[in-house]
């Protein structure tokens, strides 16, 4: 190989490298890949999956069973914050929904309408945070905030209407969604692929997604061509209160009470942060629904390693923000350009 | 005469394009330089090295022949060298004061002193002869007393070379007298001035000399006197240009087509007072006013961007209720606004999402277009208007000014229209450019389309009208017929109205 062709060879991988190291991907599977390593050293058998009683079992498993509330909400989110919106009362719909489920079962009511009001709930929180944003134009930090501050409150007061103050329940219906599998397979997971599935071709299958990132991307140009930016901002936040909902049946169906107060505590921030994880702008403009769910992957793989490496739980919430700050840090184009900058100057 | 500032082989390159190639620039002391070049010549690149915003790959740069090295806008406004760019960069929300002294706040006990500030400003603004309420917010002035304070932040006193990015690109004749009028003062005081317009008639009006840019190299320079228009602008295109002065043929019939929009009494209160105006297949009408006279305010009106409170419109014959975008998309108008960035492209959304969009909303959220479709009309149009783009899914943000308003276009045309209204089409786009669309339009209206066209370039409308409504202070004052047309008829209407 001549000189020249070398250096060209050189010049191509490294360009090759550098664009690798630009898709929006690579930072988030890389610390996956991270925290992975790091639970193999500490934790050996942390990849050790085993059937027990029919299902399957293990730590992987229980990170993808864990993450399912919050990759859902993350989901709604996402689409949320694609339209430069966000909602901050993901976990108040949660508990609503979560009261509401409790109260109809004491109520005795049959299974199928047990589920549709919690739908429901998602729907009507999603319209009311749609009609805030988009028809009195509410800044949605502001107009989501209202709900995420009496929504807790909301779900108490159903609680008394049937005397309770943490009222407890059985359902075999919830149970099933808790813990039940199809063949070796958790229920909810299969359902939140299914709702993952869904949403992606509503979004890419339809005009919808574009319409969505229109909007978000810039609402007066959006507007001149033709978009109906009020129909489309009610879309995203009914998506994301459904969503929402859907998180909160799980949500109750693993506690077996209604507990409004702690009940999908922080879920929001999860959510954001998953969302953000996986390149999402607060900006608006774009939605990746998958990178979304890469996202609260590795929010939860976080929190699971902790718990399994025998870190007192108290370091928890500090470890979590180290690693976001670092993945986000990586995903900085200024940071990164700086470090190549500084790579350059040493090796060249 | 030394320079005051001279750029000797100056070379840049960016990923996969060399933006400058052995550029020599220089700007003597007392000289209004103009610098020339279609977009993408390396205008910018050259500036933002002068300006310390980005570094030079090889090259040197010499101020009043001392050799500097120039590694930060901060420091290269130490060294005396300010620059105001084409979109103005200041808080509109915040008082004129704030806006001046922003950074650079005079602090008294380690606190700002407004009182101090405010004199500051004062006096910055008594150097251009300007005199205003420094305490009202920046937004409440017009477009053109906002410039003159970009122009009185950027001057400190020790200012030697100023650079004006397209100043004028939003000011009207008076405006932009009234820039001159500094610019000439700051000359005399001077200032080695560097002066960016698209406007070849500002250039012969204020510049002392000239130098041309294509392709990042340096194709020409010299006294203005000495470089006439034609030979300017063939430069700036490297080819011949043949005449787009004069006025292009106008379809024959143009005025007997069907009307296929009218509008009566159409107006809105504190926006637009009532106006009658219509529109036939195949013709052309041209907005001809002073900036603020209203060219916006109704093509908004007509496309219902703008509610109006009176009147009624009638597209086909049909008389239009419930007036919003979405409904005159679909009964066969397109729009294409004047400020691109606010409400034009959608940067981050690719150029191919961008030209679908109008079409889409067209066909409903249901039916996507398919992907291929998506491609196949991207790339015609990509093609049939020359945008400039690797690719159709590179977000239209990353594309020059006068690519993102061929994207607009795109867009309006992809959606099929049978009204097409475009406002302010070449605005902030280079000469080739320019003389594309206003090609492209007079080719649109020959296949049967009608076009409404507001403007505040007399030649770009005389060129392509077949009648032109004239407008001043938001009331319609005259129409001027196609074989009346002449730029003194335009300018005879509009000062008639003066009473």
């Amino acid at each position: 190989m001549t000189p020249s062709s070398s250096v060209e060879a050189d010049r191509s991988l490294h360009l090759r490298v550098r664009a690798l190291a630009g898709h929006r991907a690579v930072w988030p599977v890389v610390a996956l890949l991270l925290i992975f390593a790091i639970d193999g050293v500490v934790s050996p058998g942390f990849f050790h999956i085993r059937v027990v009683e029919g299902r399957l079992f293990g730590n992987l498993i229980d990170i993808l069973y864990r993450a399912v509330p919050t990759a859902v909400v993350a989901l709604g989110m996402a689409v949320v914050i694609g339209t430069k919106g966000i909602d901050l009362s993901v976990g108040s719909v949660i508990a609503i929904c979560g009261a509401v489920i409790t109260w109809r079962i004491h109520a005795g009511d049959p299974h199928w309408l047990i589920l549709l009001s919690a739908l429901g709930v998602g729907v009507l929180c999603g319209l009311w945070n749609g009609f805030l944003v988009a028809v009195l134009d509410i800044q949605p930090i502001i107009a989501t905030l209202i709900l995420m501050v009496s929504g807790r409150g909301i779900g108490l007061m159903i609680n008394l209407l049937y005397g309770g103050t943490n009222p407890s329940f059985n359902s075999p219906l919830l149970q099933g969604l808790s813990v039940g599998h199809i063949g070796l397979v958790p229920t909810r997971l299969i359902l939140g692929v299914a709702i993952f599935a869904a949403l992606w071709l509503l979004i890419r299958r339809t005009a919808l997604g574009l319409f969505l990132e229109a909007v978000g991307g810039n609402s007066p140009a959006a507007n001149l061509a033709g978009v109906d930016a009020r129909l489309v901002k009610y879309a995203a936040y009914l998506i994301c209160g459904l969503c929402a909902a859907w998180s909160g049946v799980i949500l109750a169906a693993d506690t077996h009470t209604s507990d409004p107060v702690s009940i999908g505590l922080y879920i929001e921030l999860d959510a954001i942060l998953a969302v953000v994880i996986g390149g999402g702008s607060l900006s608006g403009g774009r939605i990746y629904l998958g990178m979304t769910i890469l996202g609260a992957l590795v929010i939860q793989t976080l929190t699971t390693s902790i718990l399994t490496s025998g870190l007192p739980p108290e370091y928890n919430l500090v470890v979590k923000a180290v690693v976001v700050l670092i993945v986000l840090l990586l995903q900085s184009n200024n940071l990164r350009g700086a470090l190549y900058a500084g790579f350059a100057r040493k090796t060249g | 005469m030394t320079a005051r500032i001279e750029m000797i082989g100056v070379s840049k390159e960016f990923p996969a394009v060399r933006a400058l190639e052995r550029v020599n620039f220089r700007v003597a002391s007392g000289e209004v330089h103009a610098l020339m070049g279609e977009n993408g010549a390396g205008k910018s690149t050259l500036i933002k090295i002068m300006t310390g915003a980005l570094g030079s790959d090889e090259g040197e740069i010499r101020l009043d022949g001392r050799p500097v090295e120039i590694s930060s806008p901060g420091h290269a406004r130490a060294l005396g060298i300010g620059a105001v760019y084409q979109e103005v960069n200041l808080v509109p929300t915040m008082s004129v004061t704030k806006n001046l002294t922003l950074g650079r706040q005079p602090r008294r006990f380690g606190l700002i002193s407004w009182r101090e500030a405010r004199d500051r400003a004062c006096e910055k603004l008594e150097r251009l002869k300007v005199d205003i309420d420094v305490e009202r917010p920046l937004g409440s002035y017009s477009v053109a007393v906002q410039q003159l304070i970009a122009i009185a932040r950027a001057l400190e006193d020790d200012t030697r070379v100023l650079v004006l990015d397209e100043p004028t690109a939003s000011l009207d004749a008076n405006e932009t007298e009234l820039l001159f009028q500094v610019v000439r003062d700051l000359k005399h005081r001077g200032l080695a001035i560097v002066f960016i317009t698209h406007f070849i008639d500002q250039v012969y009006e204020i510049s002392d000399r000239i130098s041309v840019l294509r392709n990042g190299r340096l194709v020409g320079a010299g006294a203005t006197a000495d470089l006439p228009r034609l030979k300017l602008i063939s430069l700036m295109l490297g080819r011949e240009l043949k005449r787009t002065e004069e006025r292009l043929a106008a379809a024959p019939g143009a005025s007997e087509g069907p009307v296929v929009l009218s509008a009566e009494g159409l107006g809105k209160r504190r926006t637009m007072a009532p106006f009658d105006l219509s529109l036939r297949a195949g013709e052309v009408v041209g907005l001809s006013g002073l900036l603020g006279s209203g060219r916006t305010e109704v093509a908004k009106l007509i496309f219902g961007a703008t509610r109006p409170d009176s009147g009624h419109l009638e597209v086909s014959g049909e008389r239009m209720t419930a007036h919003s975008p979405r409904q005159s998309l679909r009964r066969g108008m397109a729009f294409c606004p004047e400020d691109r960035k606010a409400e034009g492209i959608l940067a981050e959304l690719t150029v191919r999402e961008n030209i679908i969009l109008a079409l889409q909303t067209k066909m409903g959220w249901l039916r996507l277009l398919r992907q291929n479709e998506q491609e196949k009309l991207a790339e015609e149009m990509i093609r049939a208007l020359g945008i400039a783009t690797p690719d159709a899914d590179k977000p239209v943000g990353q594309l020059s000014g006068g690519n993102q308003q061929k994207v607009m276009l795109a867009r309006a045309l992809v959606s099929d229209p049978r009204i097409l209204i475009l406002d302010e089409p070449t605005r902030g786009i280079d000469v080739g450019a320019h003389a594309e669309i206003v090609s492209l339009i007079r080719k649109l209206s020959a296949e049967g389309l009608a076009l409404l066209v507001a403007s505040s370039e007399l030649d770009e409308l005389i060129a392509v009208s077949d009648r032109i409504a004239v407008l001043r202070d938001r009331r319609k004052v005259g129409e001027i017929a196609r074989n009346d047309i002449t730029r003194e008829n335009i300018i005879g209407t509009i000062a008639s109205a003066r009473s």
